[in-house]
């Protein structure tokens, strides 16, 4: 009989104690992200700075050097340069990225010495076609860029040559750098690529 | 509604009134079906689905309309543009019939349930007890549905819904007989008449047993209209979806819809018979205004209900089969037959009902929702620590 009114009083107040429980989730905050379109930031700006997202190239700073097409362990970089003989000038005339056969892997942005080759944040690339993915970034053919031995001064290309080597230092610490220099704005913990995914792409 | 019908039947001497009556109740019929029964149900599922939503820590369906409100519209223009697969081997005419059952026992119930003082489609004298049997056509539809799908997880499903109404029949109807002891009366609205608006007027405050009453009609209600935690008959996780497993599109839709509508007549057997129906204070002569006040409340009385439903739902784990039968035969049906005698003896012994024992029983109702109340604050700061920003605030 003890065991009977045990039993009922057991799971009268188990019951109730557990109602308490889920009725104070009604005072809590969903979890739930309302991934894209109802997000307080892009979901772009919320990842970790060195996300591996799309590629992008810079060909301001790009030295057509070929050592992003060599370290791609799925050739998805194709790069045509073309050298003038009379001036000595190479021109660049293809630089396709296969961004469906991309794996992300990073090992492109690693050798690049000027930090032309580098990801932004950006990951979505749904689309219908295939070709769609393969990313031209040389629509007329331009020249490449040629380090100056006095140190570059023009004024259109030292922001650009500051990001690129800013990412290549950072991407080859294997963490995080301390802190930026006083007279970068960038904040703290998303220095270079945030600057780079803000800038966005074309 | 006789009166009416009456009038129409003079107004056309040469047809039979027979027909006239015929007619008039169809309409009649359509109409509350489509303008409530319908609307009712289907909003239930939208509510159902944003309140375990948020149980659970999620939103749920909020992009179709304000708030996801038009959710229900959506699911069902879905379900009716969908196909209707009938399987090869099922028994066809009772497989189609099937949902067509279910609908109609449980849009029998609102025939004789009250809406406000005027309002009640019949006012039958032996109400409770219709309503009581009438709701048993479900499980004849569920009971098809799981024979003729010829499959073995839709017939367990059937044979389970009809187990658990047989047995829950019986301490539901012992736990409405303390409520019709008390009204003298089987009709709805005789029942509502005896009890007032306050709550020292309702039933379930009359006595400790009409209390428990009240609650075991709760659970069995529950049991009966196949709802979690007594789910059985249609238990995902053993049965794939029980008797309705073959069933697609909209005839599937029409088991749901039954469900969801069941919830609300269960809403509306709970405070009719306990917690004084649609009584509201005598504030106004205004026949409207007073009727409009009247069904606003009975609505939200069995809404109120409808919510616990869910949120029971969301919150305890379906029983096994054996434990269903345990609380059925061990515990509810002895505890309903000495619940019956003890109403029937605090009747006798304090025959114009005692206002102390009234009041002693409100206050013990409100202590145990300022208990509730308590443990749920509790649960909420123990919880909310590190949402609140506060996590490791007391760690070493």
């Amino acid at each position: 009989m003890s065991a009977y009114v045990g039993n009922i009083v057991d799971s009268v107040t188990s019951i109730f104690d557990g109602m308490a429980v889920t009725f104070s989730h009604f005072f809590r905050r969903p979890y739930t992200v309302q991934y894209p379109d109802r997000m307080p930031v892009r979901v772009q700006d919320a990842l970790p700075y060195r996300y591996r997202g799309f590629l992008e190239v810079d060909l301001e700073i790009c030295t057509g050097c070929l050592a992003c097409e060599r370290a791609c362990p799925i050739d998805c970089i194709a790069i045509d340069v073309l050298k003038n003989k009379e001036t000595k000038q190479n021109l660049l005339v293809r630089f396709d990225i296969d961004l469906a056969k991309c794996m992300y892997c990073g090992l492109c942005s690693e050798p690049c010495p000027t930090g032309s080759i580098h990801h932004t944040r950006e990951f979505e690339g749904a689309d219908y076609s295939l070709e769609s993915m393969v990313r031209r970034f040389v629509l007329d053919p331009v020249e490449t860029y040629k380090p100056k031995k006095s140190g570059e001064d023009d004024p259109a290309i030292v922001p650009i040559l500051e990001r690129g080597m800013r990412y290549v230092n950072e991407f080859a610490v294997p963490e995080a750098p301390p802190k930026p220099p006083k007279k970068d704005a960038a904040p703290a913990v998303k220095p270079a690529v945030g600057a780079a995914a803000a800038e966005g792409q074309p | 509604m006789r009166a009416y019908l009456d009038a129409v039947a003079a107004g056309y001497p040469s047809t039979s009134p027979a027909l006239v009556y015929l007619l008039g109740m169809l309409a009649f019929g359509a109409l509350v079906v489509f303008v409530f029964i319908l609307p009712v149900a289907g909003i239930t599922s939208w509510v159902e689905r944003r309140v375990w939503a948020r149980i659970q820590s999620r939103i749920g369906p909020n992009r179709v309309g304000p708030g996801g409100f038009l959710q229900w519209l959506a699911d069902g223009l879905k379900n009716l543009l969908k196909e209707d697969v009938i399987p090869a081997a099922v028994d066809v005419p009772m497989f189609r019939l099937a949902p067509y059952v279910v609908v109609a026992g449980f849009c029998a119930a609102f025939v004789a349930l009250p809406f406000a003082g005027s309002l009640i489609i019949a006012d039958l004298n032996i109400g409770i007890l219709y309503i009581s049997a009438i709701t048993s056509l479900v499980v004849i539809g569920i009971l098809m549905a799981g024979w003729s799908s010829n499959n073995k997880w839709s017939m367990l499903g059937g044979i389970r819904s009809a187990t658990q109404i047989i047995c829950y029949e019986i301490p539901v109807g012992l736990s409405i007989f303390p409520a019709v002891l008390l009204s003298g009366t089987l009709s709805m609205q005789g029942i509502v008449a005896a009890q007032g608006w306050a709550p020292t007027s309702w039933h379930m405050f009359h006595s400790p047993f009409a209390f428990v009453a009240f609650v075991m009609f709760f659970v069995g209600a529950l049991a009966e209209g196949n709802r979690t935690p007594f789910d059985l008959p249609e238990a995902d996780s053993e049965l794939v979806a029980g008797f309705a497993t073959e069933y697609s599109g909209m005839r599937s839709l029409l088991f749901f819809l039954a469900e969801w509508g069941n919830l609300y007549v269960i809403g509306v057997l709970v405070s009719t018979l306990f917690m004084g129906g649609w009584q509201v204070p005598h504030f106004t002569d205004n026949a409207v205004v007073l009727t409009v006040a009247q069904f606003a409340t009975m609505f939200l009385k069995a809404y109120f209900w409808v919510f616990v439903a869910m949120w029971v739902r969301a919150t305890l784990p379906r029983v096994r089969v054996d434990q269903f039968m345990t609380l059925c035969w061990k515990y509810m049906v002895p505890i309903g037959l000495v619940n019956v005698i003890g109403a029937a003896t605090v009747m006798v012994l304090l025959p114009d009902g005692s206002i102390v024992l009234r009041l002693i029983m409100v206050t013990v109702a409100v202590a145990i929702l300022v208990q509730f109340a308590r443990r749920v604050l509790f649960h909420l700061h123990r919880a909310d620590y590190g949402r609140l920003g506060r996590i490791g605030e007391g760690a070493a």
